[in-house]
């Protein structure tokens, strides 16, 4: 196989259909949206459509949705737009240890700005405890900020109940979704989510895109100063054929969406279970049920992802580890280690995301590969050997009883 | 891939060949039964270990073996050292330097150039297992003779 591709988390690949209907916006359909004459008035109407689509597949107006650049430009956005639009009520912000960094680092920006920040702690399989979450509320309290689903370990938050929660205590709730939309339905009104940031890119839309959904009355301050685009309140000639994409690919992620569903949990299900079956000393990360369906995270013991992954590269396998080699620092993955998964476990973990592509037969490719691959690197680490050493001398014992 | 390392022109993660060659196809993997000396630096919290054995002969190291826990640069970095030391005295083993194995290997990315410091502590400790067996040299002299260092990343003082 030339390339299979088990990395939809990190990025898809670009729906032809969606590419196809972008097209026009890169060449002849140049005009400003913000120009009075007709190619700008065109450009125009196409944005607002790809928002009606946007607010469709929400269940929100269309006029809660702004377009950005991204799910970081997003959660930048909103979460800094809330913390400063409400300053005067309050100054605390809560969010968990999990989140992407495109959150963390800019709650740790605001807390240097004069902001308090409570980082909320997550159990084995990484879900937020909810009472910690109440007990977290002070009258200071203006935003929580929790993320839909995990990146790395797919797990999906209790969204509902920290709707409530917030709805309760009359503090704003703010969900980082970039990897659930598309993967999970989702009705803001029925969660009671008042703000959520999204990535076009993440469902077969093209990169450096994104949108936000703000509910109608909660205030946010501008974060990008220029013109009056989006309603005043991101300034920039619009990215039009991006946000076309994005519109596009909206909609036809919840085309067929069940079966598409479906079929990438059956693989994923189908790879969790050929992996345990074929490889021992393993640690599945995250929740059984409650994850994203494409999602896996499984750690090898007494082996280290960087070379996991380059050796699958070898074999034109892409997937993505929690390891500190592949994330720049010498500490592995900060969800991982939120877990309570000791450094030497984290090293070792490999995540797949199957997107709507992959087939059976991909699957069966990878699962051939990786079990010789674990055994070779095992075999070439003195952390194995000492445990098998162990593990003999145990059994020697128990012989000897 | 491909590129040479020219002090820090290299800033991304991107591998030479040559590492590449040697995570492929590592050489001298394995365990050396009753070896003259075993050296293992590192430590899994920090994601690396590496574990050297050698069998010396007449003051010359005729076979090495590695183990290693880590990335592909400290994969890589086990393989072409042992490759370097193979058939040298001690002396010129004790000689080779970090530097050495980063070049042979056509550079590393800086944030893996521990790794070739961890290679030139596993030999050193290998080398200073061996005399401390032989036990014509007093620990003081093993010390100063094979340069033994505490490990010192980052991670590992905390």
């Amino acid at each position: 196989m030339d390339m299979v591709y088990l990395d939809n988390s990190a990025t898809t690949k670009t729906d032809e259909k969606v590419v196809k209907e972008m097209l026009p916006y890169l060449s002849e359909n140049y005009g400003n949206p913000s120009s009075i004459y007709k190619i700008g008035r065109e450009n125009r109407k196409a944005i607002e459509e790809a928002r009606q689509k946007v607010a469709n597949a929400l269940n929100c107006e269309e006029n809660e949705i702004y377009f950005t650049a991204g799910g970081s430009e997003s959660n930048n956005t909103v979460i800094r737009g809330i913390a400063y639009a409400y300053k005067e009520k309050g100054n605390h912000i809560i969010t968990s240890k999990i989140e992407h960094p495109a959150v963390l680092e800019t709650c740790k920006q605001l807390e240097k700005e004069g902001f308090d920040v409570t980082y909320l702690g997550v159990d084995e399989n990484g879900f937020i405890r909810l009472e910690e979450l109440e007990k977290a509320i002070k009258e200071t309290t203006i935003l929580i900020s929790i993320m839909f689903a995990n990146n790395e370990i797919g797990t999906i938050e209790p969204i509902k109940e920290i709707g409530e929660i917030a709805k309760k205590h009359k503090v704003f709730f703010h969900t980082d979704a970039v990897q659930a939309v598309g993967s999970l339905r989702i009705d803001v009104k029925d969660l009671g989510i008042d703000s959520l940031s999204l990535s076009a890119h993440k469902f077969y839309g093209p990169k450096g895109v994104g949108a936000f959904y703000i509910r109608k009355g909660v205030k946010f301050d501008k974060f990008i100063q220029g013109g009056h685009q989006e309603k005043n309140k991101r300034a920039g000639t619009e990215n039009v054929a991006g946000i076309v994409g994005l519109g596009k690919a909206i909609e036809l992620a919840y085309e067929d969406f069940d079966k598409k569903t479906e079929k990438i949990k059956q693989l994923r299900d189908y790879y969790v279970e050929q992996v345990e079956k074929r490889i021992p000393y393993i640690k599945i990360n995250g929740d059984k049920q409650k994850r994203l369906p494409g999602n896996s995270n499984i750690s090898f013991r007494f082996i280290e992802g960087e070379s996991l992954l380059l050796n699958l590269d070898l074999k034109g396998i892409c997937a993505s580890s929690g390891s500190a080699c592949t994330s720049g620092s010498l500490d592995p993955s900060h969800v991982l280690l939120a877990i309570g998964l000791p450094h030497e476990i984290a090293h070792g973990s490999l995540r797949i995301s199957i997107g709507k592509r992959n087939t059976k037969e991909e699957i069966d490719y990878v699962i051939e590969n990786l079990v010789e691959i674990v055994e070779r690197l095992r075999n070439m680490s003195p952390l194995w050997e000492e445990f098998i050493e162990e593990e003999h001398k145990k059994e020697w014992n128990i012989q000897k009883k | 891939m491909g590129r040479i390392y020219r002090g820090g022109a290299q800033k991304r993660m991107e591998y030479s060949e040559k590492v590449v060659e040697h995570y492929t196809n590592p050489r001298n993997v394995g365990k050396i039964e009753n070896a003259s000396g075993i050296g293992e630096v590192g430590n899994p919290v920090c994601g690396d270990i590496m574990k050297m054995f050698i069998k010396v002969e007449n003051n010359r190291i005729v076979d090495v073996k590695f183990k290693t826990f880590g990335c592909g640069a400290a994969i890589a970095t086990s393989s072409i050292s042992t490759e370097m030391i193979k058939g040298k005295t001690l002396e010129e083993a004790l000689a080779l330097k970090n530097t050495d194995v980063v070049n042979s290997l056509g550079g590393l990315p800086p944030i893996k150039l521990h790794c070739s410091v961890l290679a030139e502590e596993a030999i050193h400790e290998a080398i200073a297992d061996y005399y401390r067996k032989e036990g014509k040299l007093t620990e003081e002299e093993i010390k100063e003779k094979c340069s033994l260092k505490k490990h010192s990343c980052e991670h590992c003082k905390e």
